[in-house]
Order: structure tokens, then C-alpha cells, then sequence
């Protein structure tokens, strides 16, 4: 077997915690499907067969339990790991946890994840130059969207990533967050006499998936300092490209040098995994024509074994939802990654409802007459009566709107009430809450109270 | 009463009749198969299975006179409704004559693996598929071929100029993995890694891509399990057919592959039904690493000694592009103390010649590096050539990267000693006299090149009247190698069928 998919699942979402604090993140609704059922549809599409899901228990429950959230149509075999909710374990950690199940390279998938990538572009990386690291980032899109619940203009001072990558722009050689940079960028002189042309590029978004050998989950369980795959794992791995102890000139070792590289650094040695017929690829490599740089005196990769590859997007989708913001891009743009139709036909829908094409329709909706819904998603089983106008929202399941409601550019939450002639603009309603009638609210939070 | 236009096409009709029968009375044997391929569509089944059995009762097919017969199949093509049925009545008849011959045949033609062609009935050579691709029956067949051991094709690429429209051109951006399921079922991984690295260009070189591929047959081996009731022998010989058909797909096999892919067949069907799998695999595995050994590292060892016996002190050496042999004569020659200078030609797109240049510099041989333009100014500071092959005909003529053929005739007129440097297990029994037959076309998107932040030939596809062609082989003819040397010794290029007999001989 080639590689085995692990779908990380058990994140808290908590940069959202307004929608999360009820429903877990995996189950959050995108397009009136669970955040989940979208990288495991990729997975599918490309022929995965079996998917190690690493959830908590909670989401284990409702995956399986709950009728409404529609994970039939994923025909993989699921083998779902729960782990304790309490939030300490990092994805390296959880890595750890799997390692017997483990036997070949893994695809680590997020499961905010929602991507149209042609998957094999990365894998391609992963297998051609016998990567250590494959990962996939995407150009970052600016979020047109007003966050509903945002009082004023909010200007996250997010962390920015540094990446660096080579001249064809698929090696990666340079990662870090702005957090960990005291004064300044540096860069170490055995990069730069390497790769003297390096991009650096800060608007990527990491969309955590990456494809890892097998001897970098051996190695997680040597070390058990490192707790999470992005923070610390995959920095880790580029800084360890140009480690001096992972470059062996002429490979003619004699047992001295074995022993002294064993002593620098072992925890380079469980990741210098070779293959049982190593002097005949080193033999392949030698008699190939073929150099990945031009210009200095050294062989192909510098004579490193240890590579580390990104593939950059710049078409197509790639979203992770983790912010509110990003919840609600999603939710407008998830409808084009799969072509079910907008409404689903068990939805009760009046003739002289006004419906714009862009809008989904969950099953078993009721929706009256004299409604305008533009630019919306509605969940299932929800119920609007008449005269409501529904523009720019996101609503779940099990919700009702009552007569005469206009609603703006909000989210409602699942089991919602809107009472008569509510007029909401940049709302976020909490799960279950209930809003009075005639209430007018504008860019609000209501919560339900614990 | 007929009137003027009937008696016109009657007697257009009659002519066609004559000719067609002339045309048949000469080359029957010959056409008969290419006519066949082509006719198919349009004649009737029951005459299809006997002219097929037919087949290998038919005369050789000579690979020059192979261009004739296809112009000639065209207008035959376009007219075949009217003449089905009178092709039919005469293939009819001439296959119940030759029905009694081809029983011998096809006896004859069975018994060809095992012994060298018989001389009683001569044997049919087919011409092979990958330099038939403008021939859509030929490629529906291979399509059928594809998809029955679940690898898919390749989507052609571009324009394609209209001398080499025969062969398959892909482009390198639309790899075959796009369409393989990602945990690769169908295909080892390991085929899948190495068909990658194939046609992305990371294993070049014949004597890499052997070692790579044989390499990757060991993994294979090592993961294999006999079904039940299934005897190794043979299962494995069909699991690995639709590997080398992706192989193939992703970049046409090289001849020294072949002759690999050859030698492992056999083994794997010599294995005796009562040996045990542990015991076979492990047989198996040896019988690659000698193979390696043999063939590939101990030939070079030999055809470096060789070779330092006609390096002198003093000489200057012209070589071109890449090749790992060369490459490495060069540097035994330099460690057992010749001195020598070496001149290092290059050509676009592939530019081999910078790793060649890097390589030996890095040993601290003195290098000079031009380009193929200029070989004619540098050749009379040249005291010898030294070329690498990538295959050597069995009519004596050199298969090598292209250019190599003009270095040679560039050579010949200085009267500067050209010698080649091959290894026995890279020697094929093709015989071709024109690079134009039996090519292999590269993408044509290496070509385009950005200078100055301008790109000439971005748009190349929208000229309809535009083709970029880049090949990559070429042949060289006998009269400009001088000298052969191999890991048997130092030949004249006229030898090689004798090697080969010898070879076949020891099989």
C-alpha cells in the first residue's frame, strides 16, 4: 500500500467559538453538509478507500447517531479513534497515539478543509524526489464578507508565515512564524550558498495537509516533545534539510563516522530511513544525467536526503475554515465543489417564493410565500413562514422564522427562533436562542447563557 | 443502354480491379499484413480470421519499404466500400490457398521463440505500436490493450510535425498520475515512483534507467504473493505486463530496458513449479543483482580498462552530453595518471553537457565547454572522440543522443578517430538506416525559452502552421565510428551481429 489517509478531527475551533461552542467543528453545517464530509469527499475522489479518523467522542456520536448530518455518501471505510476532549493533545500527538496503526506514508488531512486541489500534484512531489515532507498551500483570498456579530472594523494582527522556496518553487527550504522572529528574519549562509535564489512569501495559507514518510511518525515516538504538526513538526523538518549531520559528501562511510553521527544528532538518524537497496539507487542516482540545480560543483538535492516539497495553488479553491470569517466564504462558495442541486427536492417550497439561484435549500424545508432568499444557505428541516426576506445568511437546521423577518448577512444558529417581524442585520444567533418579535438587532452576539 | 456516366465509372472500376490485382500480385505477401490492419474495418468478419491465420505465413516486412505501403493503404481506405466485396472474394480465395501454408507457418512461427528463425518459412516482422501512432486502428488496439491491464493513455500533445506524426508526443505537465487513484492499487507504488521520475526527467540515461528499473522489479519481487492456485512462474510474468505498459506510457522503453525486462522474463519463467516462493523470490533478486553487477558496473570496469589503453598523454578528448560511461572512462583514465584535456560539447534543450562539465571538473580534469554550433572550430585541436550509445544496431549503426551523428560526420572530415563506448547488454537487433523510423519525441515546451523576461514561443499552439519538434535519438552510421569498445573488447562496429549471435547462442 502506498499511503494511508489520517483526517484530523478533533480540533476545537477555537478561533470560531461562537458556532463551536454547541456543535463541534467537524459537524459544523457548509452548504448543508458537515464540515468533515468535504475532505474525506476528497479523499474519496481520488481513491482513497480507507480513511483513520481521529476524532472525539462526541463527533463519533453524531456521525454515526444523528440523521441529519449526511455521511452516507462517503463509501469509504471509516476506522474512527477517539481521543479525550480535554484539548492537550496536539495533531503530532494524536499521530503518536495511531502509530501502530501505521504501516506505510500517510496524507494527514485537516478536517477544516475544503479544497478542489488536484491531490496528485502534491503526491506527485511526495514520490518523484522520495520527499520526506509534501504539503500543499494556497494563495490567500481576502475576505469580502462583513462578519456578522463584529462590532466595527476588526483588524486581526495575525502571526504572518515566512516560506521561503527555491528558484522552481516547489522545494521548500526556509519556514517560520513571525512569533518566533525577534528582530528579523534570519537566514542560515549554508541555505543561501545552496539555493542563492530563494522566494519568500508571506500571503500563503497552509492548508495542513501534507504527506509524511513513515519514519517521521517513528520518529514522533522517540520525541515526544513535539505536540503539534504544524507548530513545531514541519519547521522541524525544513530546518533539518541543511542539518550538516544529514549531508554525507562521499557516502563511503567508515564505521567512525557512522558512530560519530550517531552521536551528533540521533534524532537525525531515525529520519535517514533507507531502503534495503540504497546502493542501487545511490548507483541509479550517479549514473542519472539529471541535477535539480545548476552552477555549483554539488550532485543532485546537494547530496541531502532529507527534501522537503511544497505545491503551491494559485487556481482554484482552498479554504480552512477556522475563522468565522472564513465559516461564512465557505458556506458561499462549498455549492461549486459538488454538484448536487441547490434545493434539495424534499423541500417544500411555495410557488411565490422568490429564490435566487445562488441559495441552498436543505431537505424537509418549509418555506411560505412571499419569501426572498438570496444568497443564502438554509439548513434542514427549517421552517420560514411568509414575507420574510432572507438575504446574505446562513441559517442551520431546525430553524424558524417567523412572519415578516428580515434578515441580513447573519448566521443562525441550529434550533433557532426568530420571532414575528424581527429585523436582524450582521447577527449571529446562538443555538437555540430565541429572538423576540419586533426585536431589531444590529451586529450582535446572542449567546445562550451556560 | 448505359449511359456515358456509368460506362465512365464502369470503366474506372475495371481499372482499379487491374490495379489492385497488380498491386497484390506483387507485394501480396507484403502488403497483406498492413492491408489486413487497415481493411479491417471494411472487410467481413469471416474473411478477417482466415486472412489473419494467413499472417504468419507472409514474407518479411523490410522497415524502409514499410514508409511505401502506407500512403498507399490511404486512397485504398477512402474507396473501400466499393471494393469490399471484391477484396473479400480475393483475400478469400488467397487464403484457402495459402491456408494449407499457413498451418505450417504459424507452427513455425510459435517455435521462433525458442529457436532462431527457422529457415523454411520466413518470419513476419509487425511493425511495432509506438511508431504507428497516426494509424487509429493501431491505437484502438492499444487503447483495448490499456484498459484491459487498467492503465490508462496518454492524451497527445500538440501539434505534431508531419515527418514524426507517426510517433507520440506528450507534454510533461499532464502527467499520467492525474488519472491513477492515489494510493496507487492497480500499479506498485514503486512503478508509479519510478514512471514519474521517468518522464519528469529525474532517471536519465540508459544505464540509470535500467538500474532504476530493475531496482524498482526488486521491490516488486519482494512484495509479491502467489495467489492460490496459481503457479509463480507465470503469475508474475503477467503482473508485471501492464507495469511495463506503464512504463511505457510514461516514457518509450529504452533498448537496454528491454533487453532487462527480457532477461528477467526469463528467469522468472525458468523457476521450476516445485520451488518454494521464499526460496524463488530470493533466486529471483540474485539473479538481478548479478545482472547489475555483470553487466552494468563490472562491463564499465572492463571497458575502462579498455578505453585507458588508447588515452595517451597529451590527448585531447572531445565528448558530447552526458553519458555515465564515458563520464566514468574518463575519470579512471585521469585517477591512473593520463594526462589528457577534455572538450565537452552541449546542445539544447537538454543541456546535458553542464552535469558532464561538473563532474569532471570536480575530479580536476581540464575542461573546455562549447556548444554543437561550434564543433567545427574546436575539432582540429581534437585527437580523439569519445561517444556514449544508447543502443547499437544489429546492422551496425549507433543509437545515441541527438547530435551525436553530426559529431561523427563533423569528426570523419577532420579525420579525427571517433570510438564508441557500449555495453554488451545494450546491444538490440533492430536494424534502421534513418533516424526518422523509430524516434522518440520529447515535449515540445522544452524548446520555449524566456530571455529578458520574453517568451517568443508561448503561444506556439495558437500558430496553426507552427510545430516544434524535439527529438531524442538519433542514428549514426558505421563508416564514422571507428572503433567500438565493449565490454567483450575492442570491435569494429560491424561485429555487432556476431555478438549478438554469440549471445543468443549462450541463451
Amino acid at each position: 500500500m502506498e499511503l494511508q489517509a489520517v483526517l484530523m478531527a478533533a480540533g476545537g475551533g477555537s478561533r470560531m467559538t461562537d458556532l463551536t461552542y454547541n456543535t463541534p467543528k467537524p459537524m459544523l453545517p457548509v452548504g448543508n453538509k458537515p464540515l468533515m464530509w468535504y475532505p474525506l469527499n476528497l479523499l474519496e475522489r481520488v481513491g482513497f478507500e480507507e480513511v483513520i479518523v481521529i476524532t472525539t467522542k462526541e463527533v463519533h456520536k453524531m456521525m454515526s447517531t444523528d440523521p441529519k448530518m449526511k455521511l452516507e455518501p462517503v463509501k469509504m471505510k471509516l476506522d474512527v479513534v477517539c481521543i479525550q476532549e480535554d484539548g492537550d493533545m496536539g495533531t503530532a500527538d494524536a499521530l503518536r497515539h495511531i502509530q501502530p496503526k501505521i504501516k506505510t506514508d500517510i496524507l494527514v488531512v485537516s478536517c477544516d478543509l475544503i479544497t478542489d486541489v488536484a491531490l496528485h500534484e502534491v503526491v506527485d512531489l511526495f514520490r518523484a524526489h522520495n520527499a520526506t515532507l509534501a504539503m500543499l498551500m494556497s494563495k490567500a483570498h481576502e475576505f469580502t464578507e462583513t462578519v456578522p456579530g463584529q462590532k466595527g472594523k476588526k483588524k486581526t494582527a495575525e502571526q504572518r508565515d515566512f516560506v521561503g522556496v527555491d528558484q522552481s518553487g516547489k522545494r521548500l527550504l526556509f519556514m517560520a512564524n513571525e512569533a518566533d522572529m525577534e528582530d528579523g528574519l534570519s537566514i542560515r549562509k549554508s541555505i543561501m550558498r545552496k539555493h542563492p535564489r530563494m522566494h519568500i512569501k508571506t500571503g500563503l495559507v497552509d492548508a495542513h495537509l501534507y504527506c509524511l514518510k513513515k519514519a517521521v511518525v517513528d520518529f514522533l515516538t522517540e520525541n515526544k516533545s513535539i505536540s503539534s504538526i504544524r507548530g513545531e513538526l514541519v519547521p522541524y523538518l525544513v530546518r533539518k534539510q541543511f542539518s550538516k549531520t544529514t549531508n554525507s559528501q562521499k557516502n563511503k562511510d567508515d564505521v567512525d563516522d557512522q558512530n560519530q553521527k550517531k552521536n551528533d544528532g540521533s534524532m537525525n538518524h531515525e529520519l535517514l530511513i533507507t531502503s534495503r537497496d540504497e546502493p542501487l539507487l545511490q548507483l541509479a542516482q550517479e549514473r542519472s544525467c539529471w541535477n535539480d540545480h545548476h552552477g555549483d560543483m554539488s550532485e543532485a538535492y546537494h547530496g541531502g536526503k532529507m527534501r522537503c516539497y511544497v505545491h503551491i495553488m494559485d487556481q482554484g479553491l482552498c479554504y480552512r475554515v477556522n475563522t468565522l470569517a472564513a465559516y461564512i466564504e465557505a458556506n458561499r462558495m462549498a455549492p461549486k465543489l459538488f454538484e448536487e442541486p441547490a434545493v434539495h427536492p424534499s423541500a417544500a417550497i411555495s410557488e411565490r417564493c422568490q429564490m435566487g439561484s445562488d441559495s441552498i435549500i436543505g431537505a424537509q424545508c418549509q418555506v411560505a410565500d412571499k419569501t426572498s432568499i438570496k444568497r443564502s444557505t438554509i439548513g434542514n428541516s427549517t421552517i420560514v413562514k411568509e414575507k420574510v426576506k432572507v438575504t446574505n445568511t446562513i441559517i442551520m437546521h431546525g430553524v424558524t422564522i417567523e412572519e415578516g423577518c428580515n434578515i441580513q448577512g447573519s448566521v443562525i444558529c441550529s434550533n433557532a427562533v426568530i420571532g414575528r417581524g424581527a429585523d436582524l442585520k450582521y447577527c449571529l444567533v446562538g443555538n437555540g436562542q430565541r429572538i423576540e418579535p419586533e426585536d431589531t438587532h444590529t451586529r450582535t452576539h446572542t449567546l445562550m447563557h451556560i | 443502354e448505359l449511359t456515358k456516366e456509368e460506362k465512365q465509372r464502369l470503366r474506372k472500376e475495371k481499372k482499379q480491379q487491374k490495379k489492385n490485382k497488380e498491386k497484390k500480385d506483387e507485394k501480396a505477401s507484403r502488403e497483406s499484413d498492413k492491408e489486413k490492419k487497415s481493411a479491417a474495418p471494411a472487410s467481413q468478419p469471416p474473411t478477417q480470421h482466415t486472412a489473419q491465420k494467413a499472417v504468419p505465413a507472409s514474407a518479411p516486412v523490410p522497415l524502409p519499404a514499410s514508409e511505401a505501403p502506407v500512403p498507399a493503404d490511404k486512397p485504398a481506405k477512402s474507396k473501400a466500400e466499393l471494393k469490399a466485396e471484391r477484396r473479400a472474394r480475393q483475400e478469400a480465395e488467397r487464403a484457402s490457398k495459402q491456408g494449407k501454408k499457413g498451418e505450417v507457418g504459424q507452427q513455425a512461427a510459435t517455435g521462433k521463440a525458442k529457436a532462431p528463425p527457422s529457415e523454411l518459412q520466413p518470419v513476419v516482422k509487425r511493425l511495432p505500436e509506438h511508431i504507428q501512432v497516426d494509424n487509429p486502428d493501431v491505437l484502438k488496439k492499444l487503447a483495448k490493450k490499456l484498459e484491459r491491464q487498467q492503465v490508462c493513455i496518454y492524451v497527445y500533445y500538440g501539434y505534431k510535425v508531419s515527418l514524426f506524426s507517426h510517433l507520440h508526443q506528450y507534454s510533461r505537465k499532464a502527467p499520467l498520475t492525474q488519472q491513477l487513484s492515489i494510493p496507487s492499487t492497480v500499479i506498485h507504488p514503486a512503478i508509479v515512483r519510478l514512471g514519474l521520475q521517468y518522464s519528469q526527467g529525474i532517471v536519465a540515461g540508459s544505464n540509470a534507467r535500467s538500474v532504476a528499473l530493475l531496482h524498482a522489479f526488486k521491490q516488486v519481487i519482494r512484495d509479491y504473493t502467489t495467489p492460490p492456485k496459481e503457479e509463480l512462474s507465470r503469475d508474475l510474468v503477467n503482473k508485471l505486463k501492464p507495469y511495463i505498459s506503464f512504463l511505457n506510457q510514461c516514457r518509450p522503453l529504452s533498448a537496454s530496458m528491454g533487453n532487462a525486462i527480457k532477461y528477467i522474463k526469463k528467469e522468472i519463467s525458468n523457476i521450476p513449479s516445485q520451488c518454494k516462493e521464499e526460496e524463488a523470490k530470493r533466486k529471483l533478486l540474485n539473479c538481478i543483482e548479478c545482472y547489475i553487477n555483470e553487466k552494468i558496473v563490472l562491463a564499465a570496469k572492463a571497458i575502462a580498462k579498455y578505453s585507458i589503453e588508447k588515452i595517451s598523454d597529451g590527448d585531447v578528448i572531445l565528448v558530447y552530453g552526458c553519458s555515465s560511461l564515458v563520464n566514468h572512462i574518463l575519470c579512471e583514465a585521469f585517477e591512473k595518471g593520463r594526462k589528457f584535456r577534455v572538450i565537452v560539447v552541449d546542445s539544447r534543450p537538454r543541456l546535458e553537457g553542464r552535469e558532464a562539465l561538473r563532474r569532471l571538473v570536480q575530479r580536476g580534469i581540464s575542461c573546455t565547454y562549447v556548444l554543437i554550433s561550434a564543433v567545427s572550430y574546436i575539432l582540429p585541436e581534437v585527437s580523439k572522440v569519445f561517444l556514449g550509445a544508447h543502443a547499437l544496431l544489429a546492422n551496425g549503426y549507433v543509437m545515441s543522443r541527438v547530435g551525436t551523428s553530426q559529431i561523427a560526420l563533423v569528426a570523419k572530415a577532420f579525420n579525427v578517430p571517433v570510438l564508441v563506448c557500449c555495453e554488451t547488454y545494450k546491444f538490440c537487433e533492430r536494424v534502421q538506416t534513418d533516424s526518422f523510423v523509430s524516434n522518440e519525441l520529447d515535449d515540445p515546451d522544452d524548446l520555449i525559452v524566456t530571455r529578458k523576461g520574453k517568451t517568443q514561443l508561448e503561444d506556439w499552439q495558437k500558430v496553426d502552421s507552427l510545430g516544434l519538434l524535439n527529438l531524442v535519438y538519433d542514428v549514426t552510421p558505421p563508416d564514422f565510428v571507428d572503433l567500438v569498445i565493449t565490454d567483450l573488447g575492442m570491435i569494429p562496429c560491424t561485429s555487432v551481429p556476431v555478438v549478438l549471435r554469440v549471445k543468443n547462442v549462450d541463451q
